[in-house]
Order: C-alpha cells, then sequence, then structure tokens
C-alpha cells in the first residue's frame, strides 16, 4: 500500500514539476515540445517489456508484441522527427 | 531491473535526464541537447528492462522492436514539415493502441477480484487510451489529407456524446467489480464505447481548430500512460505520463486562449449562452486598461484594441464592415473592380510599396504552407533584405495545424529563428512597419475579432496587421477563412488585396522588385 501512495506522491509531483518545466518553454518551440512529449508517452514500452518477463499465453505474446511494436514506433519516430526538426531552426540565441 | 543493488537509481538518473531535457527547451541548439538527454534517459531504461529481467519470447520481441525502430525512423526521416501534425497524431494513436494492449494484458493478469485503486486506474487508462487512439488515428486522417477535414455534426451529436460517457461510466463501475476471467470479455464493450467517444470528439473538430484537438490528445495519451504505470506500478511509466499530461493540458490551455473559446466549445460545438445581443460588449475594453501597466507590456497587449480600431468604437453594437469602412477605395468584389477602378496594377503598387519598405513584416497562414509558397516567401525576403530592409516574422499561436506549427515550416525555409516574432512582439512592431505582407492567412489578422461582437472570433487575440504603412494580403480569395467570418480588413484603405496563388504572387513580386533595380 505504500507502494501505491510513493506512486500516487510520484503522480502529483510529476504533473508539478512538469508544468513548471514546460511553461517556460517559448511558443516558437511548442511543435517540436508536442513530438518530443509524444515521443515520451510512448514509454509505456517499458510496461511491455516488463510484461514479456512475466508468464504469458500465446495470444498474450502476440498482443504484448503489438503494443512493444506500436510503443516502439512511436518512441523512435518521436525522438527522430523532434531532432530533425530542432536541426532545421537556423540560429538559436535569443535576440 | 533487480541486478542492481539500487534499482531506484535508475530511475532517478532517468528522471533527472528527463527534466534537465524539458529545462533545456528554451533555444533551437539547448533544445535539440534536450531532446538527447530525455532520449538517453529512455535509452538506459529500457536497456534495463532488457538485461534485467529474464525475458521470454526474443523470438517476438526481437522483431517487434526493430520492425518498430525502423518504421518510426524511415517515416520521421521522410515527412515533410507540413505533414507534422498528421505523424504526431498517428504516433499518438500507435501510443494509445499500445497502452491499451498492455492495460488490458495487465488487468488480466493481476488475478484480483473486485476494485482496487490499481484496477480503477487501469480502467480508466484503458478507457482513456482507447479514446486516445480512436480520435488520434481520425485526426491523423483528417490532417495527412486521406478524410474529409471539415467538422462533421451527427444529429444529436451532443446528447450522442453525453450518452457514450455515462455508458462508459456504467460500464465501467460494473466490469471493476468483475472476477478477472469475466472481466477478460467485458472489457471489449467498454474498449469500443471508449473509442466511441473519441472519434465523436475528434470527428466534430476540423480546419483551424486542429491545433487544440492535437493538443488534447497529446495530454490523454500521457494520462493513459500515467495511468497504466499506477495499473502496473511502474514508477518510470508515471513521471513520463506525468509530464506529456501537463505539456499537453498546457498547450491545449494556450491555444484555446489565442482563439478565445473555451475547450468546451471546440470540443463538443457547443455555442456560449450568451448570444450576440448578450451586452458581452461593453465589459471587454476595460479589462484591458487594468492589464496596461502591467510590467512587460506597454503597448503590446493593448495594441491591436487601440491601433486596430479607428473606424468606430468597439463597444457600439454589430456593425456590418462595409457601413463602419470610411475606405472609399474598394468594393465588396475588390478583385474584380480594383485593377479597372485603380490607376495602376495593384501588383505594381504592392512593389513600389516594398521597393521603398524599410521595415517588413511577414504574416504567415496555413495557406502559405498549403500553397507551397514559404521558400518564394524566402527568397523575397532575402531579396528585400539585400534593398537595406528589415523583415521579419509574425506569427500567430494558432497559425497551422499544431501549435508552432508555422515555425517548424518557416525553418524549413531557413527562416532565422530570431526573425520569428510571437503575437505580442508582432503587435508592438505593426505602428513601425512600412509593409505588411499577409500570405494565406485570414481570420487571425481579420479585425473583426476585436471590433465585432457575437461573431466565433470575437475577442480572439489577433496580429494587429491594419496598423502597418501598407498591407499586402496575398491570399488565395477574398473569402472568409475558417471561422466563416467576412474580413473587415480587406476593406480598408491601404489594404491591397494580391488575390491568386500566393506562390505565383511571390513570383511576381520577386521579379518586379528585381526589374526595378
Amino acid at each position: 500500500m505504500s507502494d501505491l501512495l510513493l506512486l500516487l506522491a510520484v503522480l502529483l509531483g510529476s504533473l508539478g514539476l512538469g508544468w513548471f518545466a514546460i511553461s517556460r518553454v517559448p511558443p516558437r518551440l511548442h511543435t517540436p515540445l508536442m513530438s518530443l512529449t509524444n515521443a515520451l508517452s510512448a514509454v509505456t514500452l517499458l510496461g511491455a517489456l516488463a510484461l514479456f518477463g512475466t508468464e504469458l499465453s500465446t495470444p498474450a505474446a502476440v498482443l504484448c508484441a503489438v503494443a512493444v511494436l506500436l510503443a516502439t514506433f512511436n518512441l523512435v519516430g518521436g525522438f527522430a522527427i523532434t531532432d530533425r526538426m530542432l536541426a532545421m531552426f537556423r540560429g538559436g540565441k535569443r535576440s | 531491473m533487480s541486478f542492481l543493488p539500487y534499482p531506484w537509481i535508475l530511475d532517478v538518473v532517468v528522471v533527472v535526464l528527463l527534466f534537465v531535457g524539458l529545462l533545456l527547451f528554451r533555444t533551437p541548439g539547448a533544445a535539440r541537447l534536450g531532446s538527447g538527454a530525455a532520449a538517453l534517459g529512455l535509452l538506459l531504461a529500457i536497456a534495463a528492462e532488457l538485461a534485467g529481467d529474464t525475458l521470454g519470447g526474443w523470438q517476438l520481441l526481437g522483431p517487434a522492436l526493430a520492425l518498430g525502430s525502423l518504421v518510426g525512423w524511415l517515416v520521421a526521416a521522410r515527412v515533410s514539415m507540413i505533414q507534422v501534425p498528421a505523424l504526431v497524431a498517428f504516433q499518438h494513436g500507435c501510443g494509445g493502441m499500445a497502452v491499451l494492449a498492455i492495460s488490458f494484458l495487465e488487468l488480466l493478469r493481476t488475478g484480483e477480484a473486485g476494485w482496487s485503486i490499481e484496477r480503477g486506474s487501469g480502467l480508466l487508462g484503458l478507457i482513456i487510451g482507447a479514446a486516445t487512439a480512436a480520435g488520434s488515428i481520425l485526426a491523423g486522417g483528417k490532417l495527412a489529407g486521406l478524410l474529409a477535414g471539415r467538422p462533421r455534426v451527427l444529429p444529436g451529436h451532443g446528447l450522442l456524446l453525453l450518452g457514450s460517457v455515462l455508458l462508459a461510466g456504467g460500464l465501467t463501475a460494473w466490469v471493476g467489480g468483475l472476477p478477472d476471467t469475466q472481466l477478460a470479455w467485458w472489457a471489449w464493450p467498454l474498449v469500443a464505447v471508449a473509442a466511441g467517444i473519441g472519434w465523436l470528439i475528434a470527428v466534430r473538430v476540423g480546419g483551424a481548430d486542429m491545433p487544440v484537438l492535437i493538443s488534447v490528445l497529446n495530454a490523454s495519451a500521457g494520462l493513459a500512460a500515467a495511468l497504466c504505470g499506477v495499473l502496473i506500478g511502474h514508477r518510470l511509466l508515471v513521471v513520463c505520463g506525468a509530464v506529456v499530461a501537463s505539456s499537453g493540458s498546457l498547450l491545449t490551455i494556450a491555444m484555446c486562449r489565442a482563439m478565445n473559446r473555451s475547450l468546451l466549445r471546440v470540443l463538443t460545438g457547443l455555442q456560449p449562452p450568451s448570444s450576440a445581443g448578450h451586452p458581452v460588449a461593453a465589459p471587454r475594453p476595460e479589462p484591458a486598461l487594468p492589464a496596461a501597466p502591467a510590467p512587460r507590456s506597454d503597448a503590446t497587449t493593448d495594441g491591436p484594441k487601440t491601433s486596430v480600431a479607428p473606424a468606430g468604437p468597439p463597444d457600439s453594437a454589430p456593425a456590418p464592415p462595409d457601413s463602419a469602412d470610411p475606405g472609399p477605395t474598394t468594393s465588396p468584389q475588390p478583385s474584380e473592380e480594383a485593377p479597372a477602378a485603380a490607376p495602376a496594377d495593384p501588383l505594381d503598387q504592392a512593389a513600389a510599396a516594398l521597393r521603398t519598405a524599410k521595415q517588413v513584416m511577414i504574416v504567415p497562414g496555413y495557406g502559405m504552407a498549403l500553397a507551397q509558397a514559404q521558400h518564394d516567401v524566402m527568397t523575397l525576403c532575402r531579396l528585400l533584405e539585400e534593398r537595406g530592409a528589415e523583415v521579419a516574422f509574425a506569427i500567430h499561436p494558432v497559425a497551422g495545424r499544431m501549435p508552432g506549427h508555422m515555425n517548424v515550416l518557416l525553418a524549413e525555409a531557413d527562416a532565422p529563428y530570431e526573425a520569428m516574432l510571437e503575437l505580442d512582439d508582432a503587435n508592438a512592431r505593426f505602428p513601425n512597419t512600412d509593409v505588411a505582407l499577409v500570405v494565406g492567412a485570414c481570420d487571425v489578422v481579420n479585425p473583426a475579432a476585436v471590433e465585432q461582437e457575437g461573431t466565433p472570433i470575437s475577442g480572439m487575440p489577433i496580429l494587429a496587421v491594419a496598423a502597418a504603412r501598407t498591407v499586402l494580403v496575398c491570399n488565395l480569395d477574398a473569402k472568409p477563412g475558417y471561422s466563416g467570418v467576412e474580413n473587415s480588413l480587406y476593406h480598408r484603405p491601404g489594404v491591397l488585396l494580391l488575390l491568386g496563388d500566393a506562390q505565383q504572387t511571390m513570383v511576381t513580386l520577386q521579379a518586379k522588385l528585381t526589374a526595378s533595380t
């Protein structure tokens, strides 16, 4: 139960810290920000990998592999497009 | 991760990398480092997960990882910047489906019967994941042009949505109490209803409202991941999911504010209780006055109100733009009559204005991207700079199809980052601007937003281009923008309409400008 409470505290803390960090991002970078956070939401890949470590029936293993496939697509694609977009910005010093 | 003596240390390292990465998102160069730091953090976590557990099923896992990475990278390396919103929407959809699958498997695996916080969180994650997946795939289809982009309203749309939400709530309450053998069956109707909710929300939104929808889907994808993390007891899922949920919510608020519409109105199409006759006109100019002595904005926030509205008091009753318009130069169909009535071709007049301009402000809209005109806009920009003019870009927060989209489109065409101005900075500069060049933007420069009441864009902050000495409008036609509100800017003196394909107009202006030297 204390684990669960810790998890809920982590949830609230991350919401607050995330709000703090992201409210400072200039609007000019909002598209790369969204594609980065989009990649971060594919962190569920860790959950799918953890599930693979458990006993799974064949259909469950296939479903889990599909989850891994989708999450990896999201993760790699998200970071790749973020980096590509940021590299396109010429200059970068604040005027 | 059991092979590590202190497994939480890895979590801390990953979380620190993640937040440092986000805090670096201030300039493009630093943001690239930040994005790399976040990627490194997740890579570490994945490596630990792969190394730590005694994983079975490599014959499934290996190809899934390899194929997902390869396709993800290939697609991301090939899309053009105009397709980025569609790609992001599809990626949200994939993330949502992954959450859906994981939550489902975990709900069955835990073997608990009856309610617990984990189970409630898991079911909520299942619902939000399914709604996100359905909504994102529909949104991605619209953005990619595979589906009709205009909003569709079904008969009784609001009631249908409300009914689906109530049905999902009822099903959840019942399914949550079931033993897990039955849960496996009853989770499917729940997923179907949740997907229906996502579909109903996304189908109602289109065109210029897409930035709001895509921000909401961003937030819901993160929330689903965080809830899934509570279900499986994984701290990193909770942290990352919560950060994404925060980010998506912030962007949603920013987009709604930039359109002066509530989230509920955008997503459900509800009209505000006050109609055109309601006296909302009087109070609005007042809040601008207390805001004036605010620390940073001296002339910025109330710039549009004071400088745009010389024709009539903004708190008067809604007047048709023509009656309040003192300018006799143009008629409601300027494209037809202006060349005949005016002594010179508007393109020549435009070139003459550009020739002597010292300060030029380019106002790009999504129409610029549709016309593929951004590269020709940049060529014109360089020509003007060679002639000694200072060129900047005025970017409205909702220009484009996702937050910040216009900046990325301009960056692809090699526009300097420093020259991309945000709303307030741009509005402070318009009074000193010789030529404002509007390319494919309509609603975001429509003075009706500050002068008229009861229109869909009333109260929306706009780019006050009318304050510039000359305004060149390079739009396809003089029709209203997505909001359907007639653009009163077009009838003002000092505004030249250069209607037609924006790319062609840019090429013509370039030719006239170089020919004159």
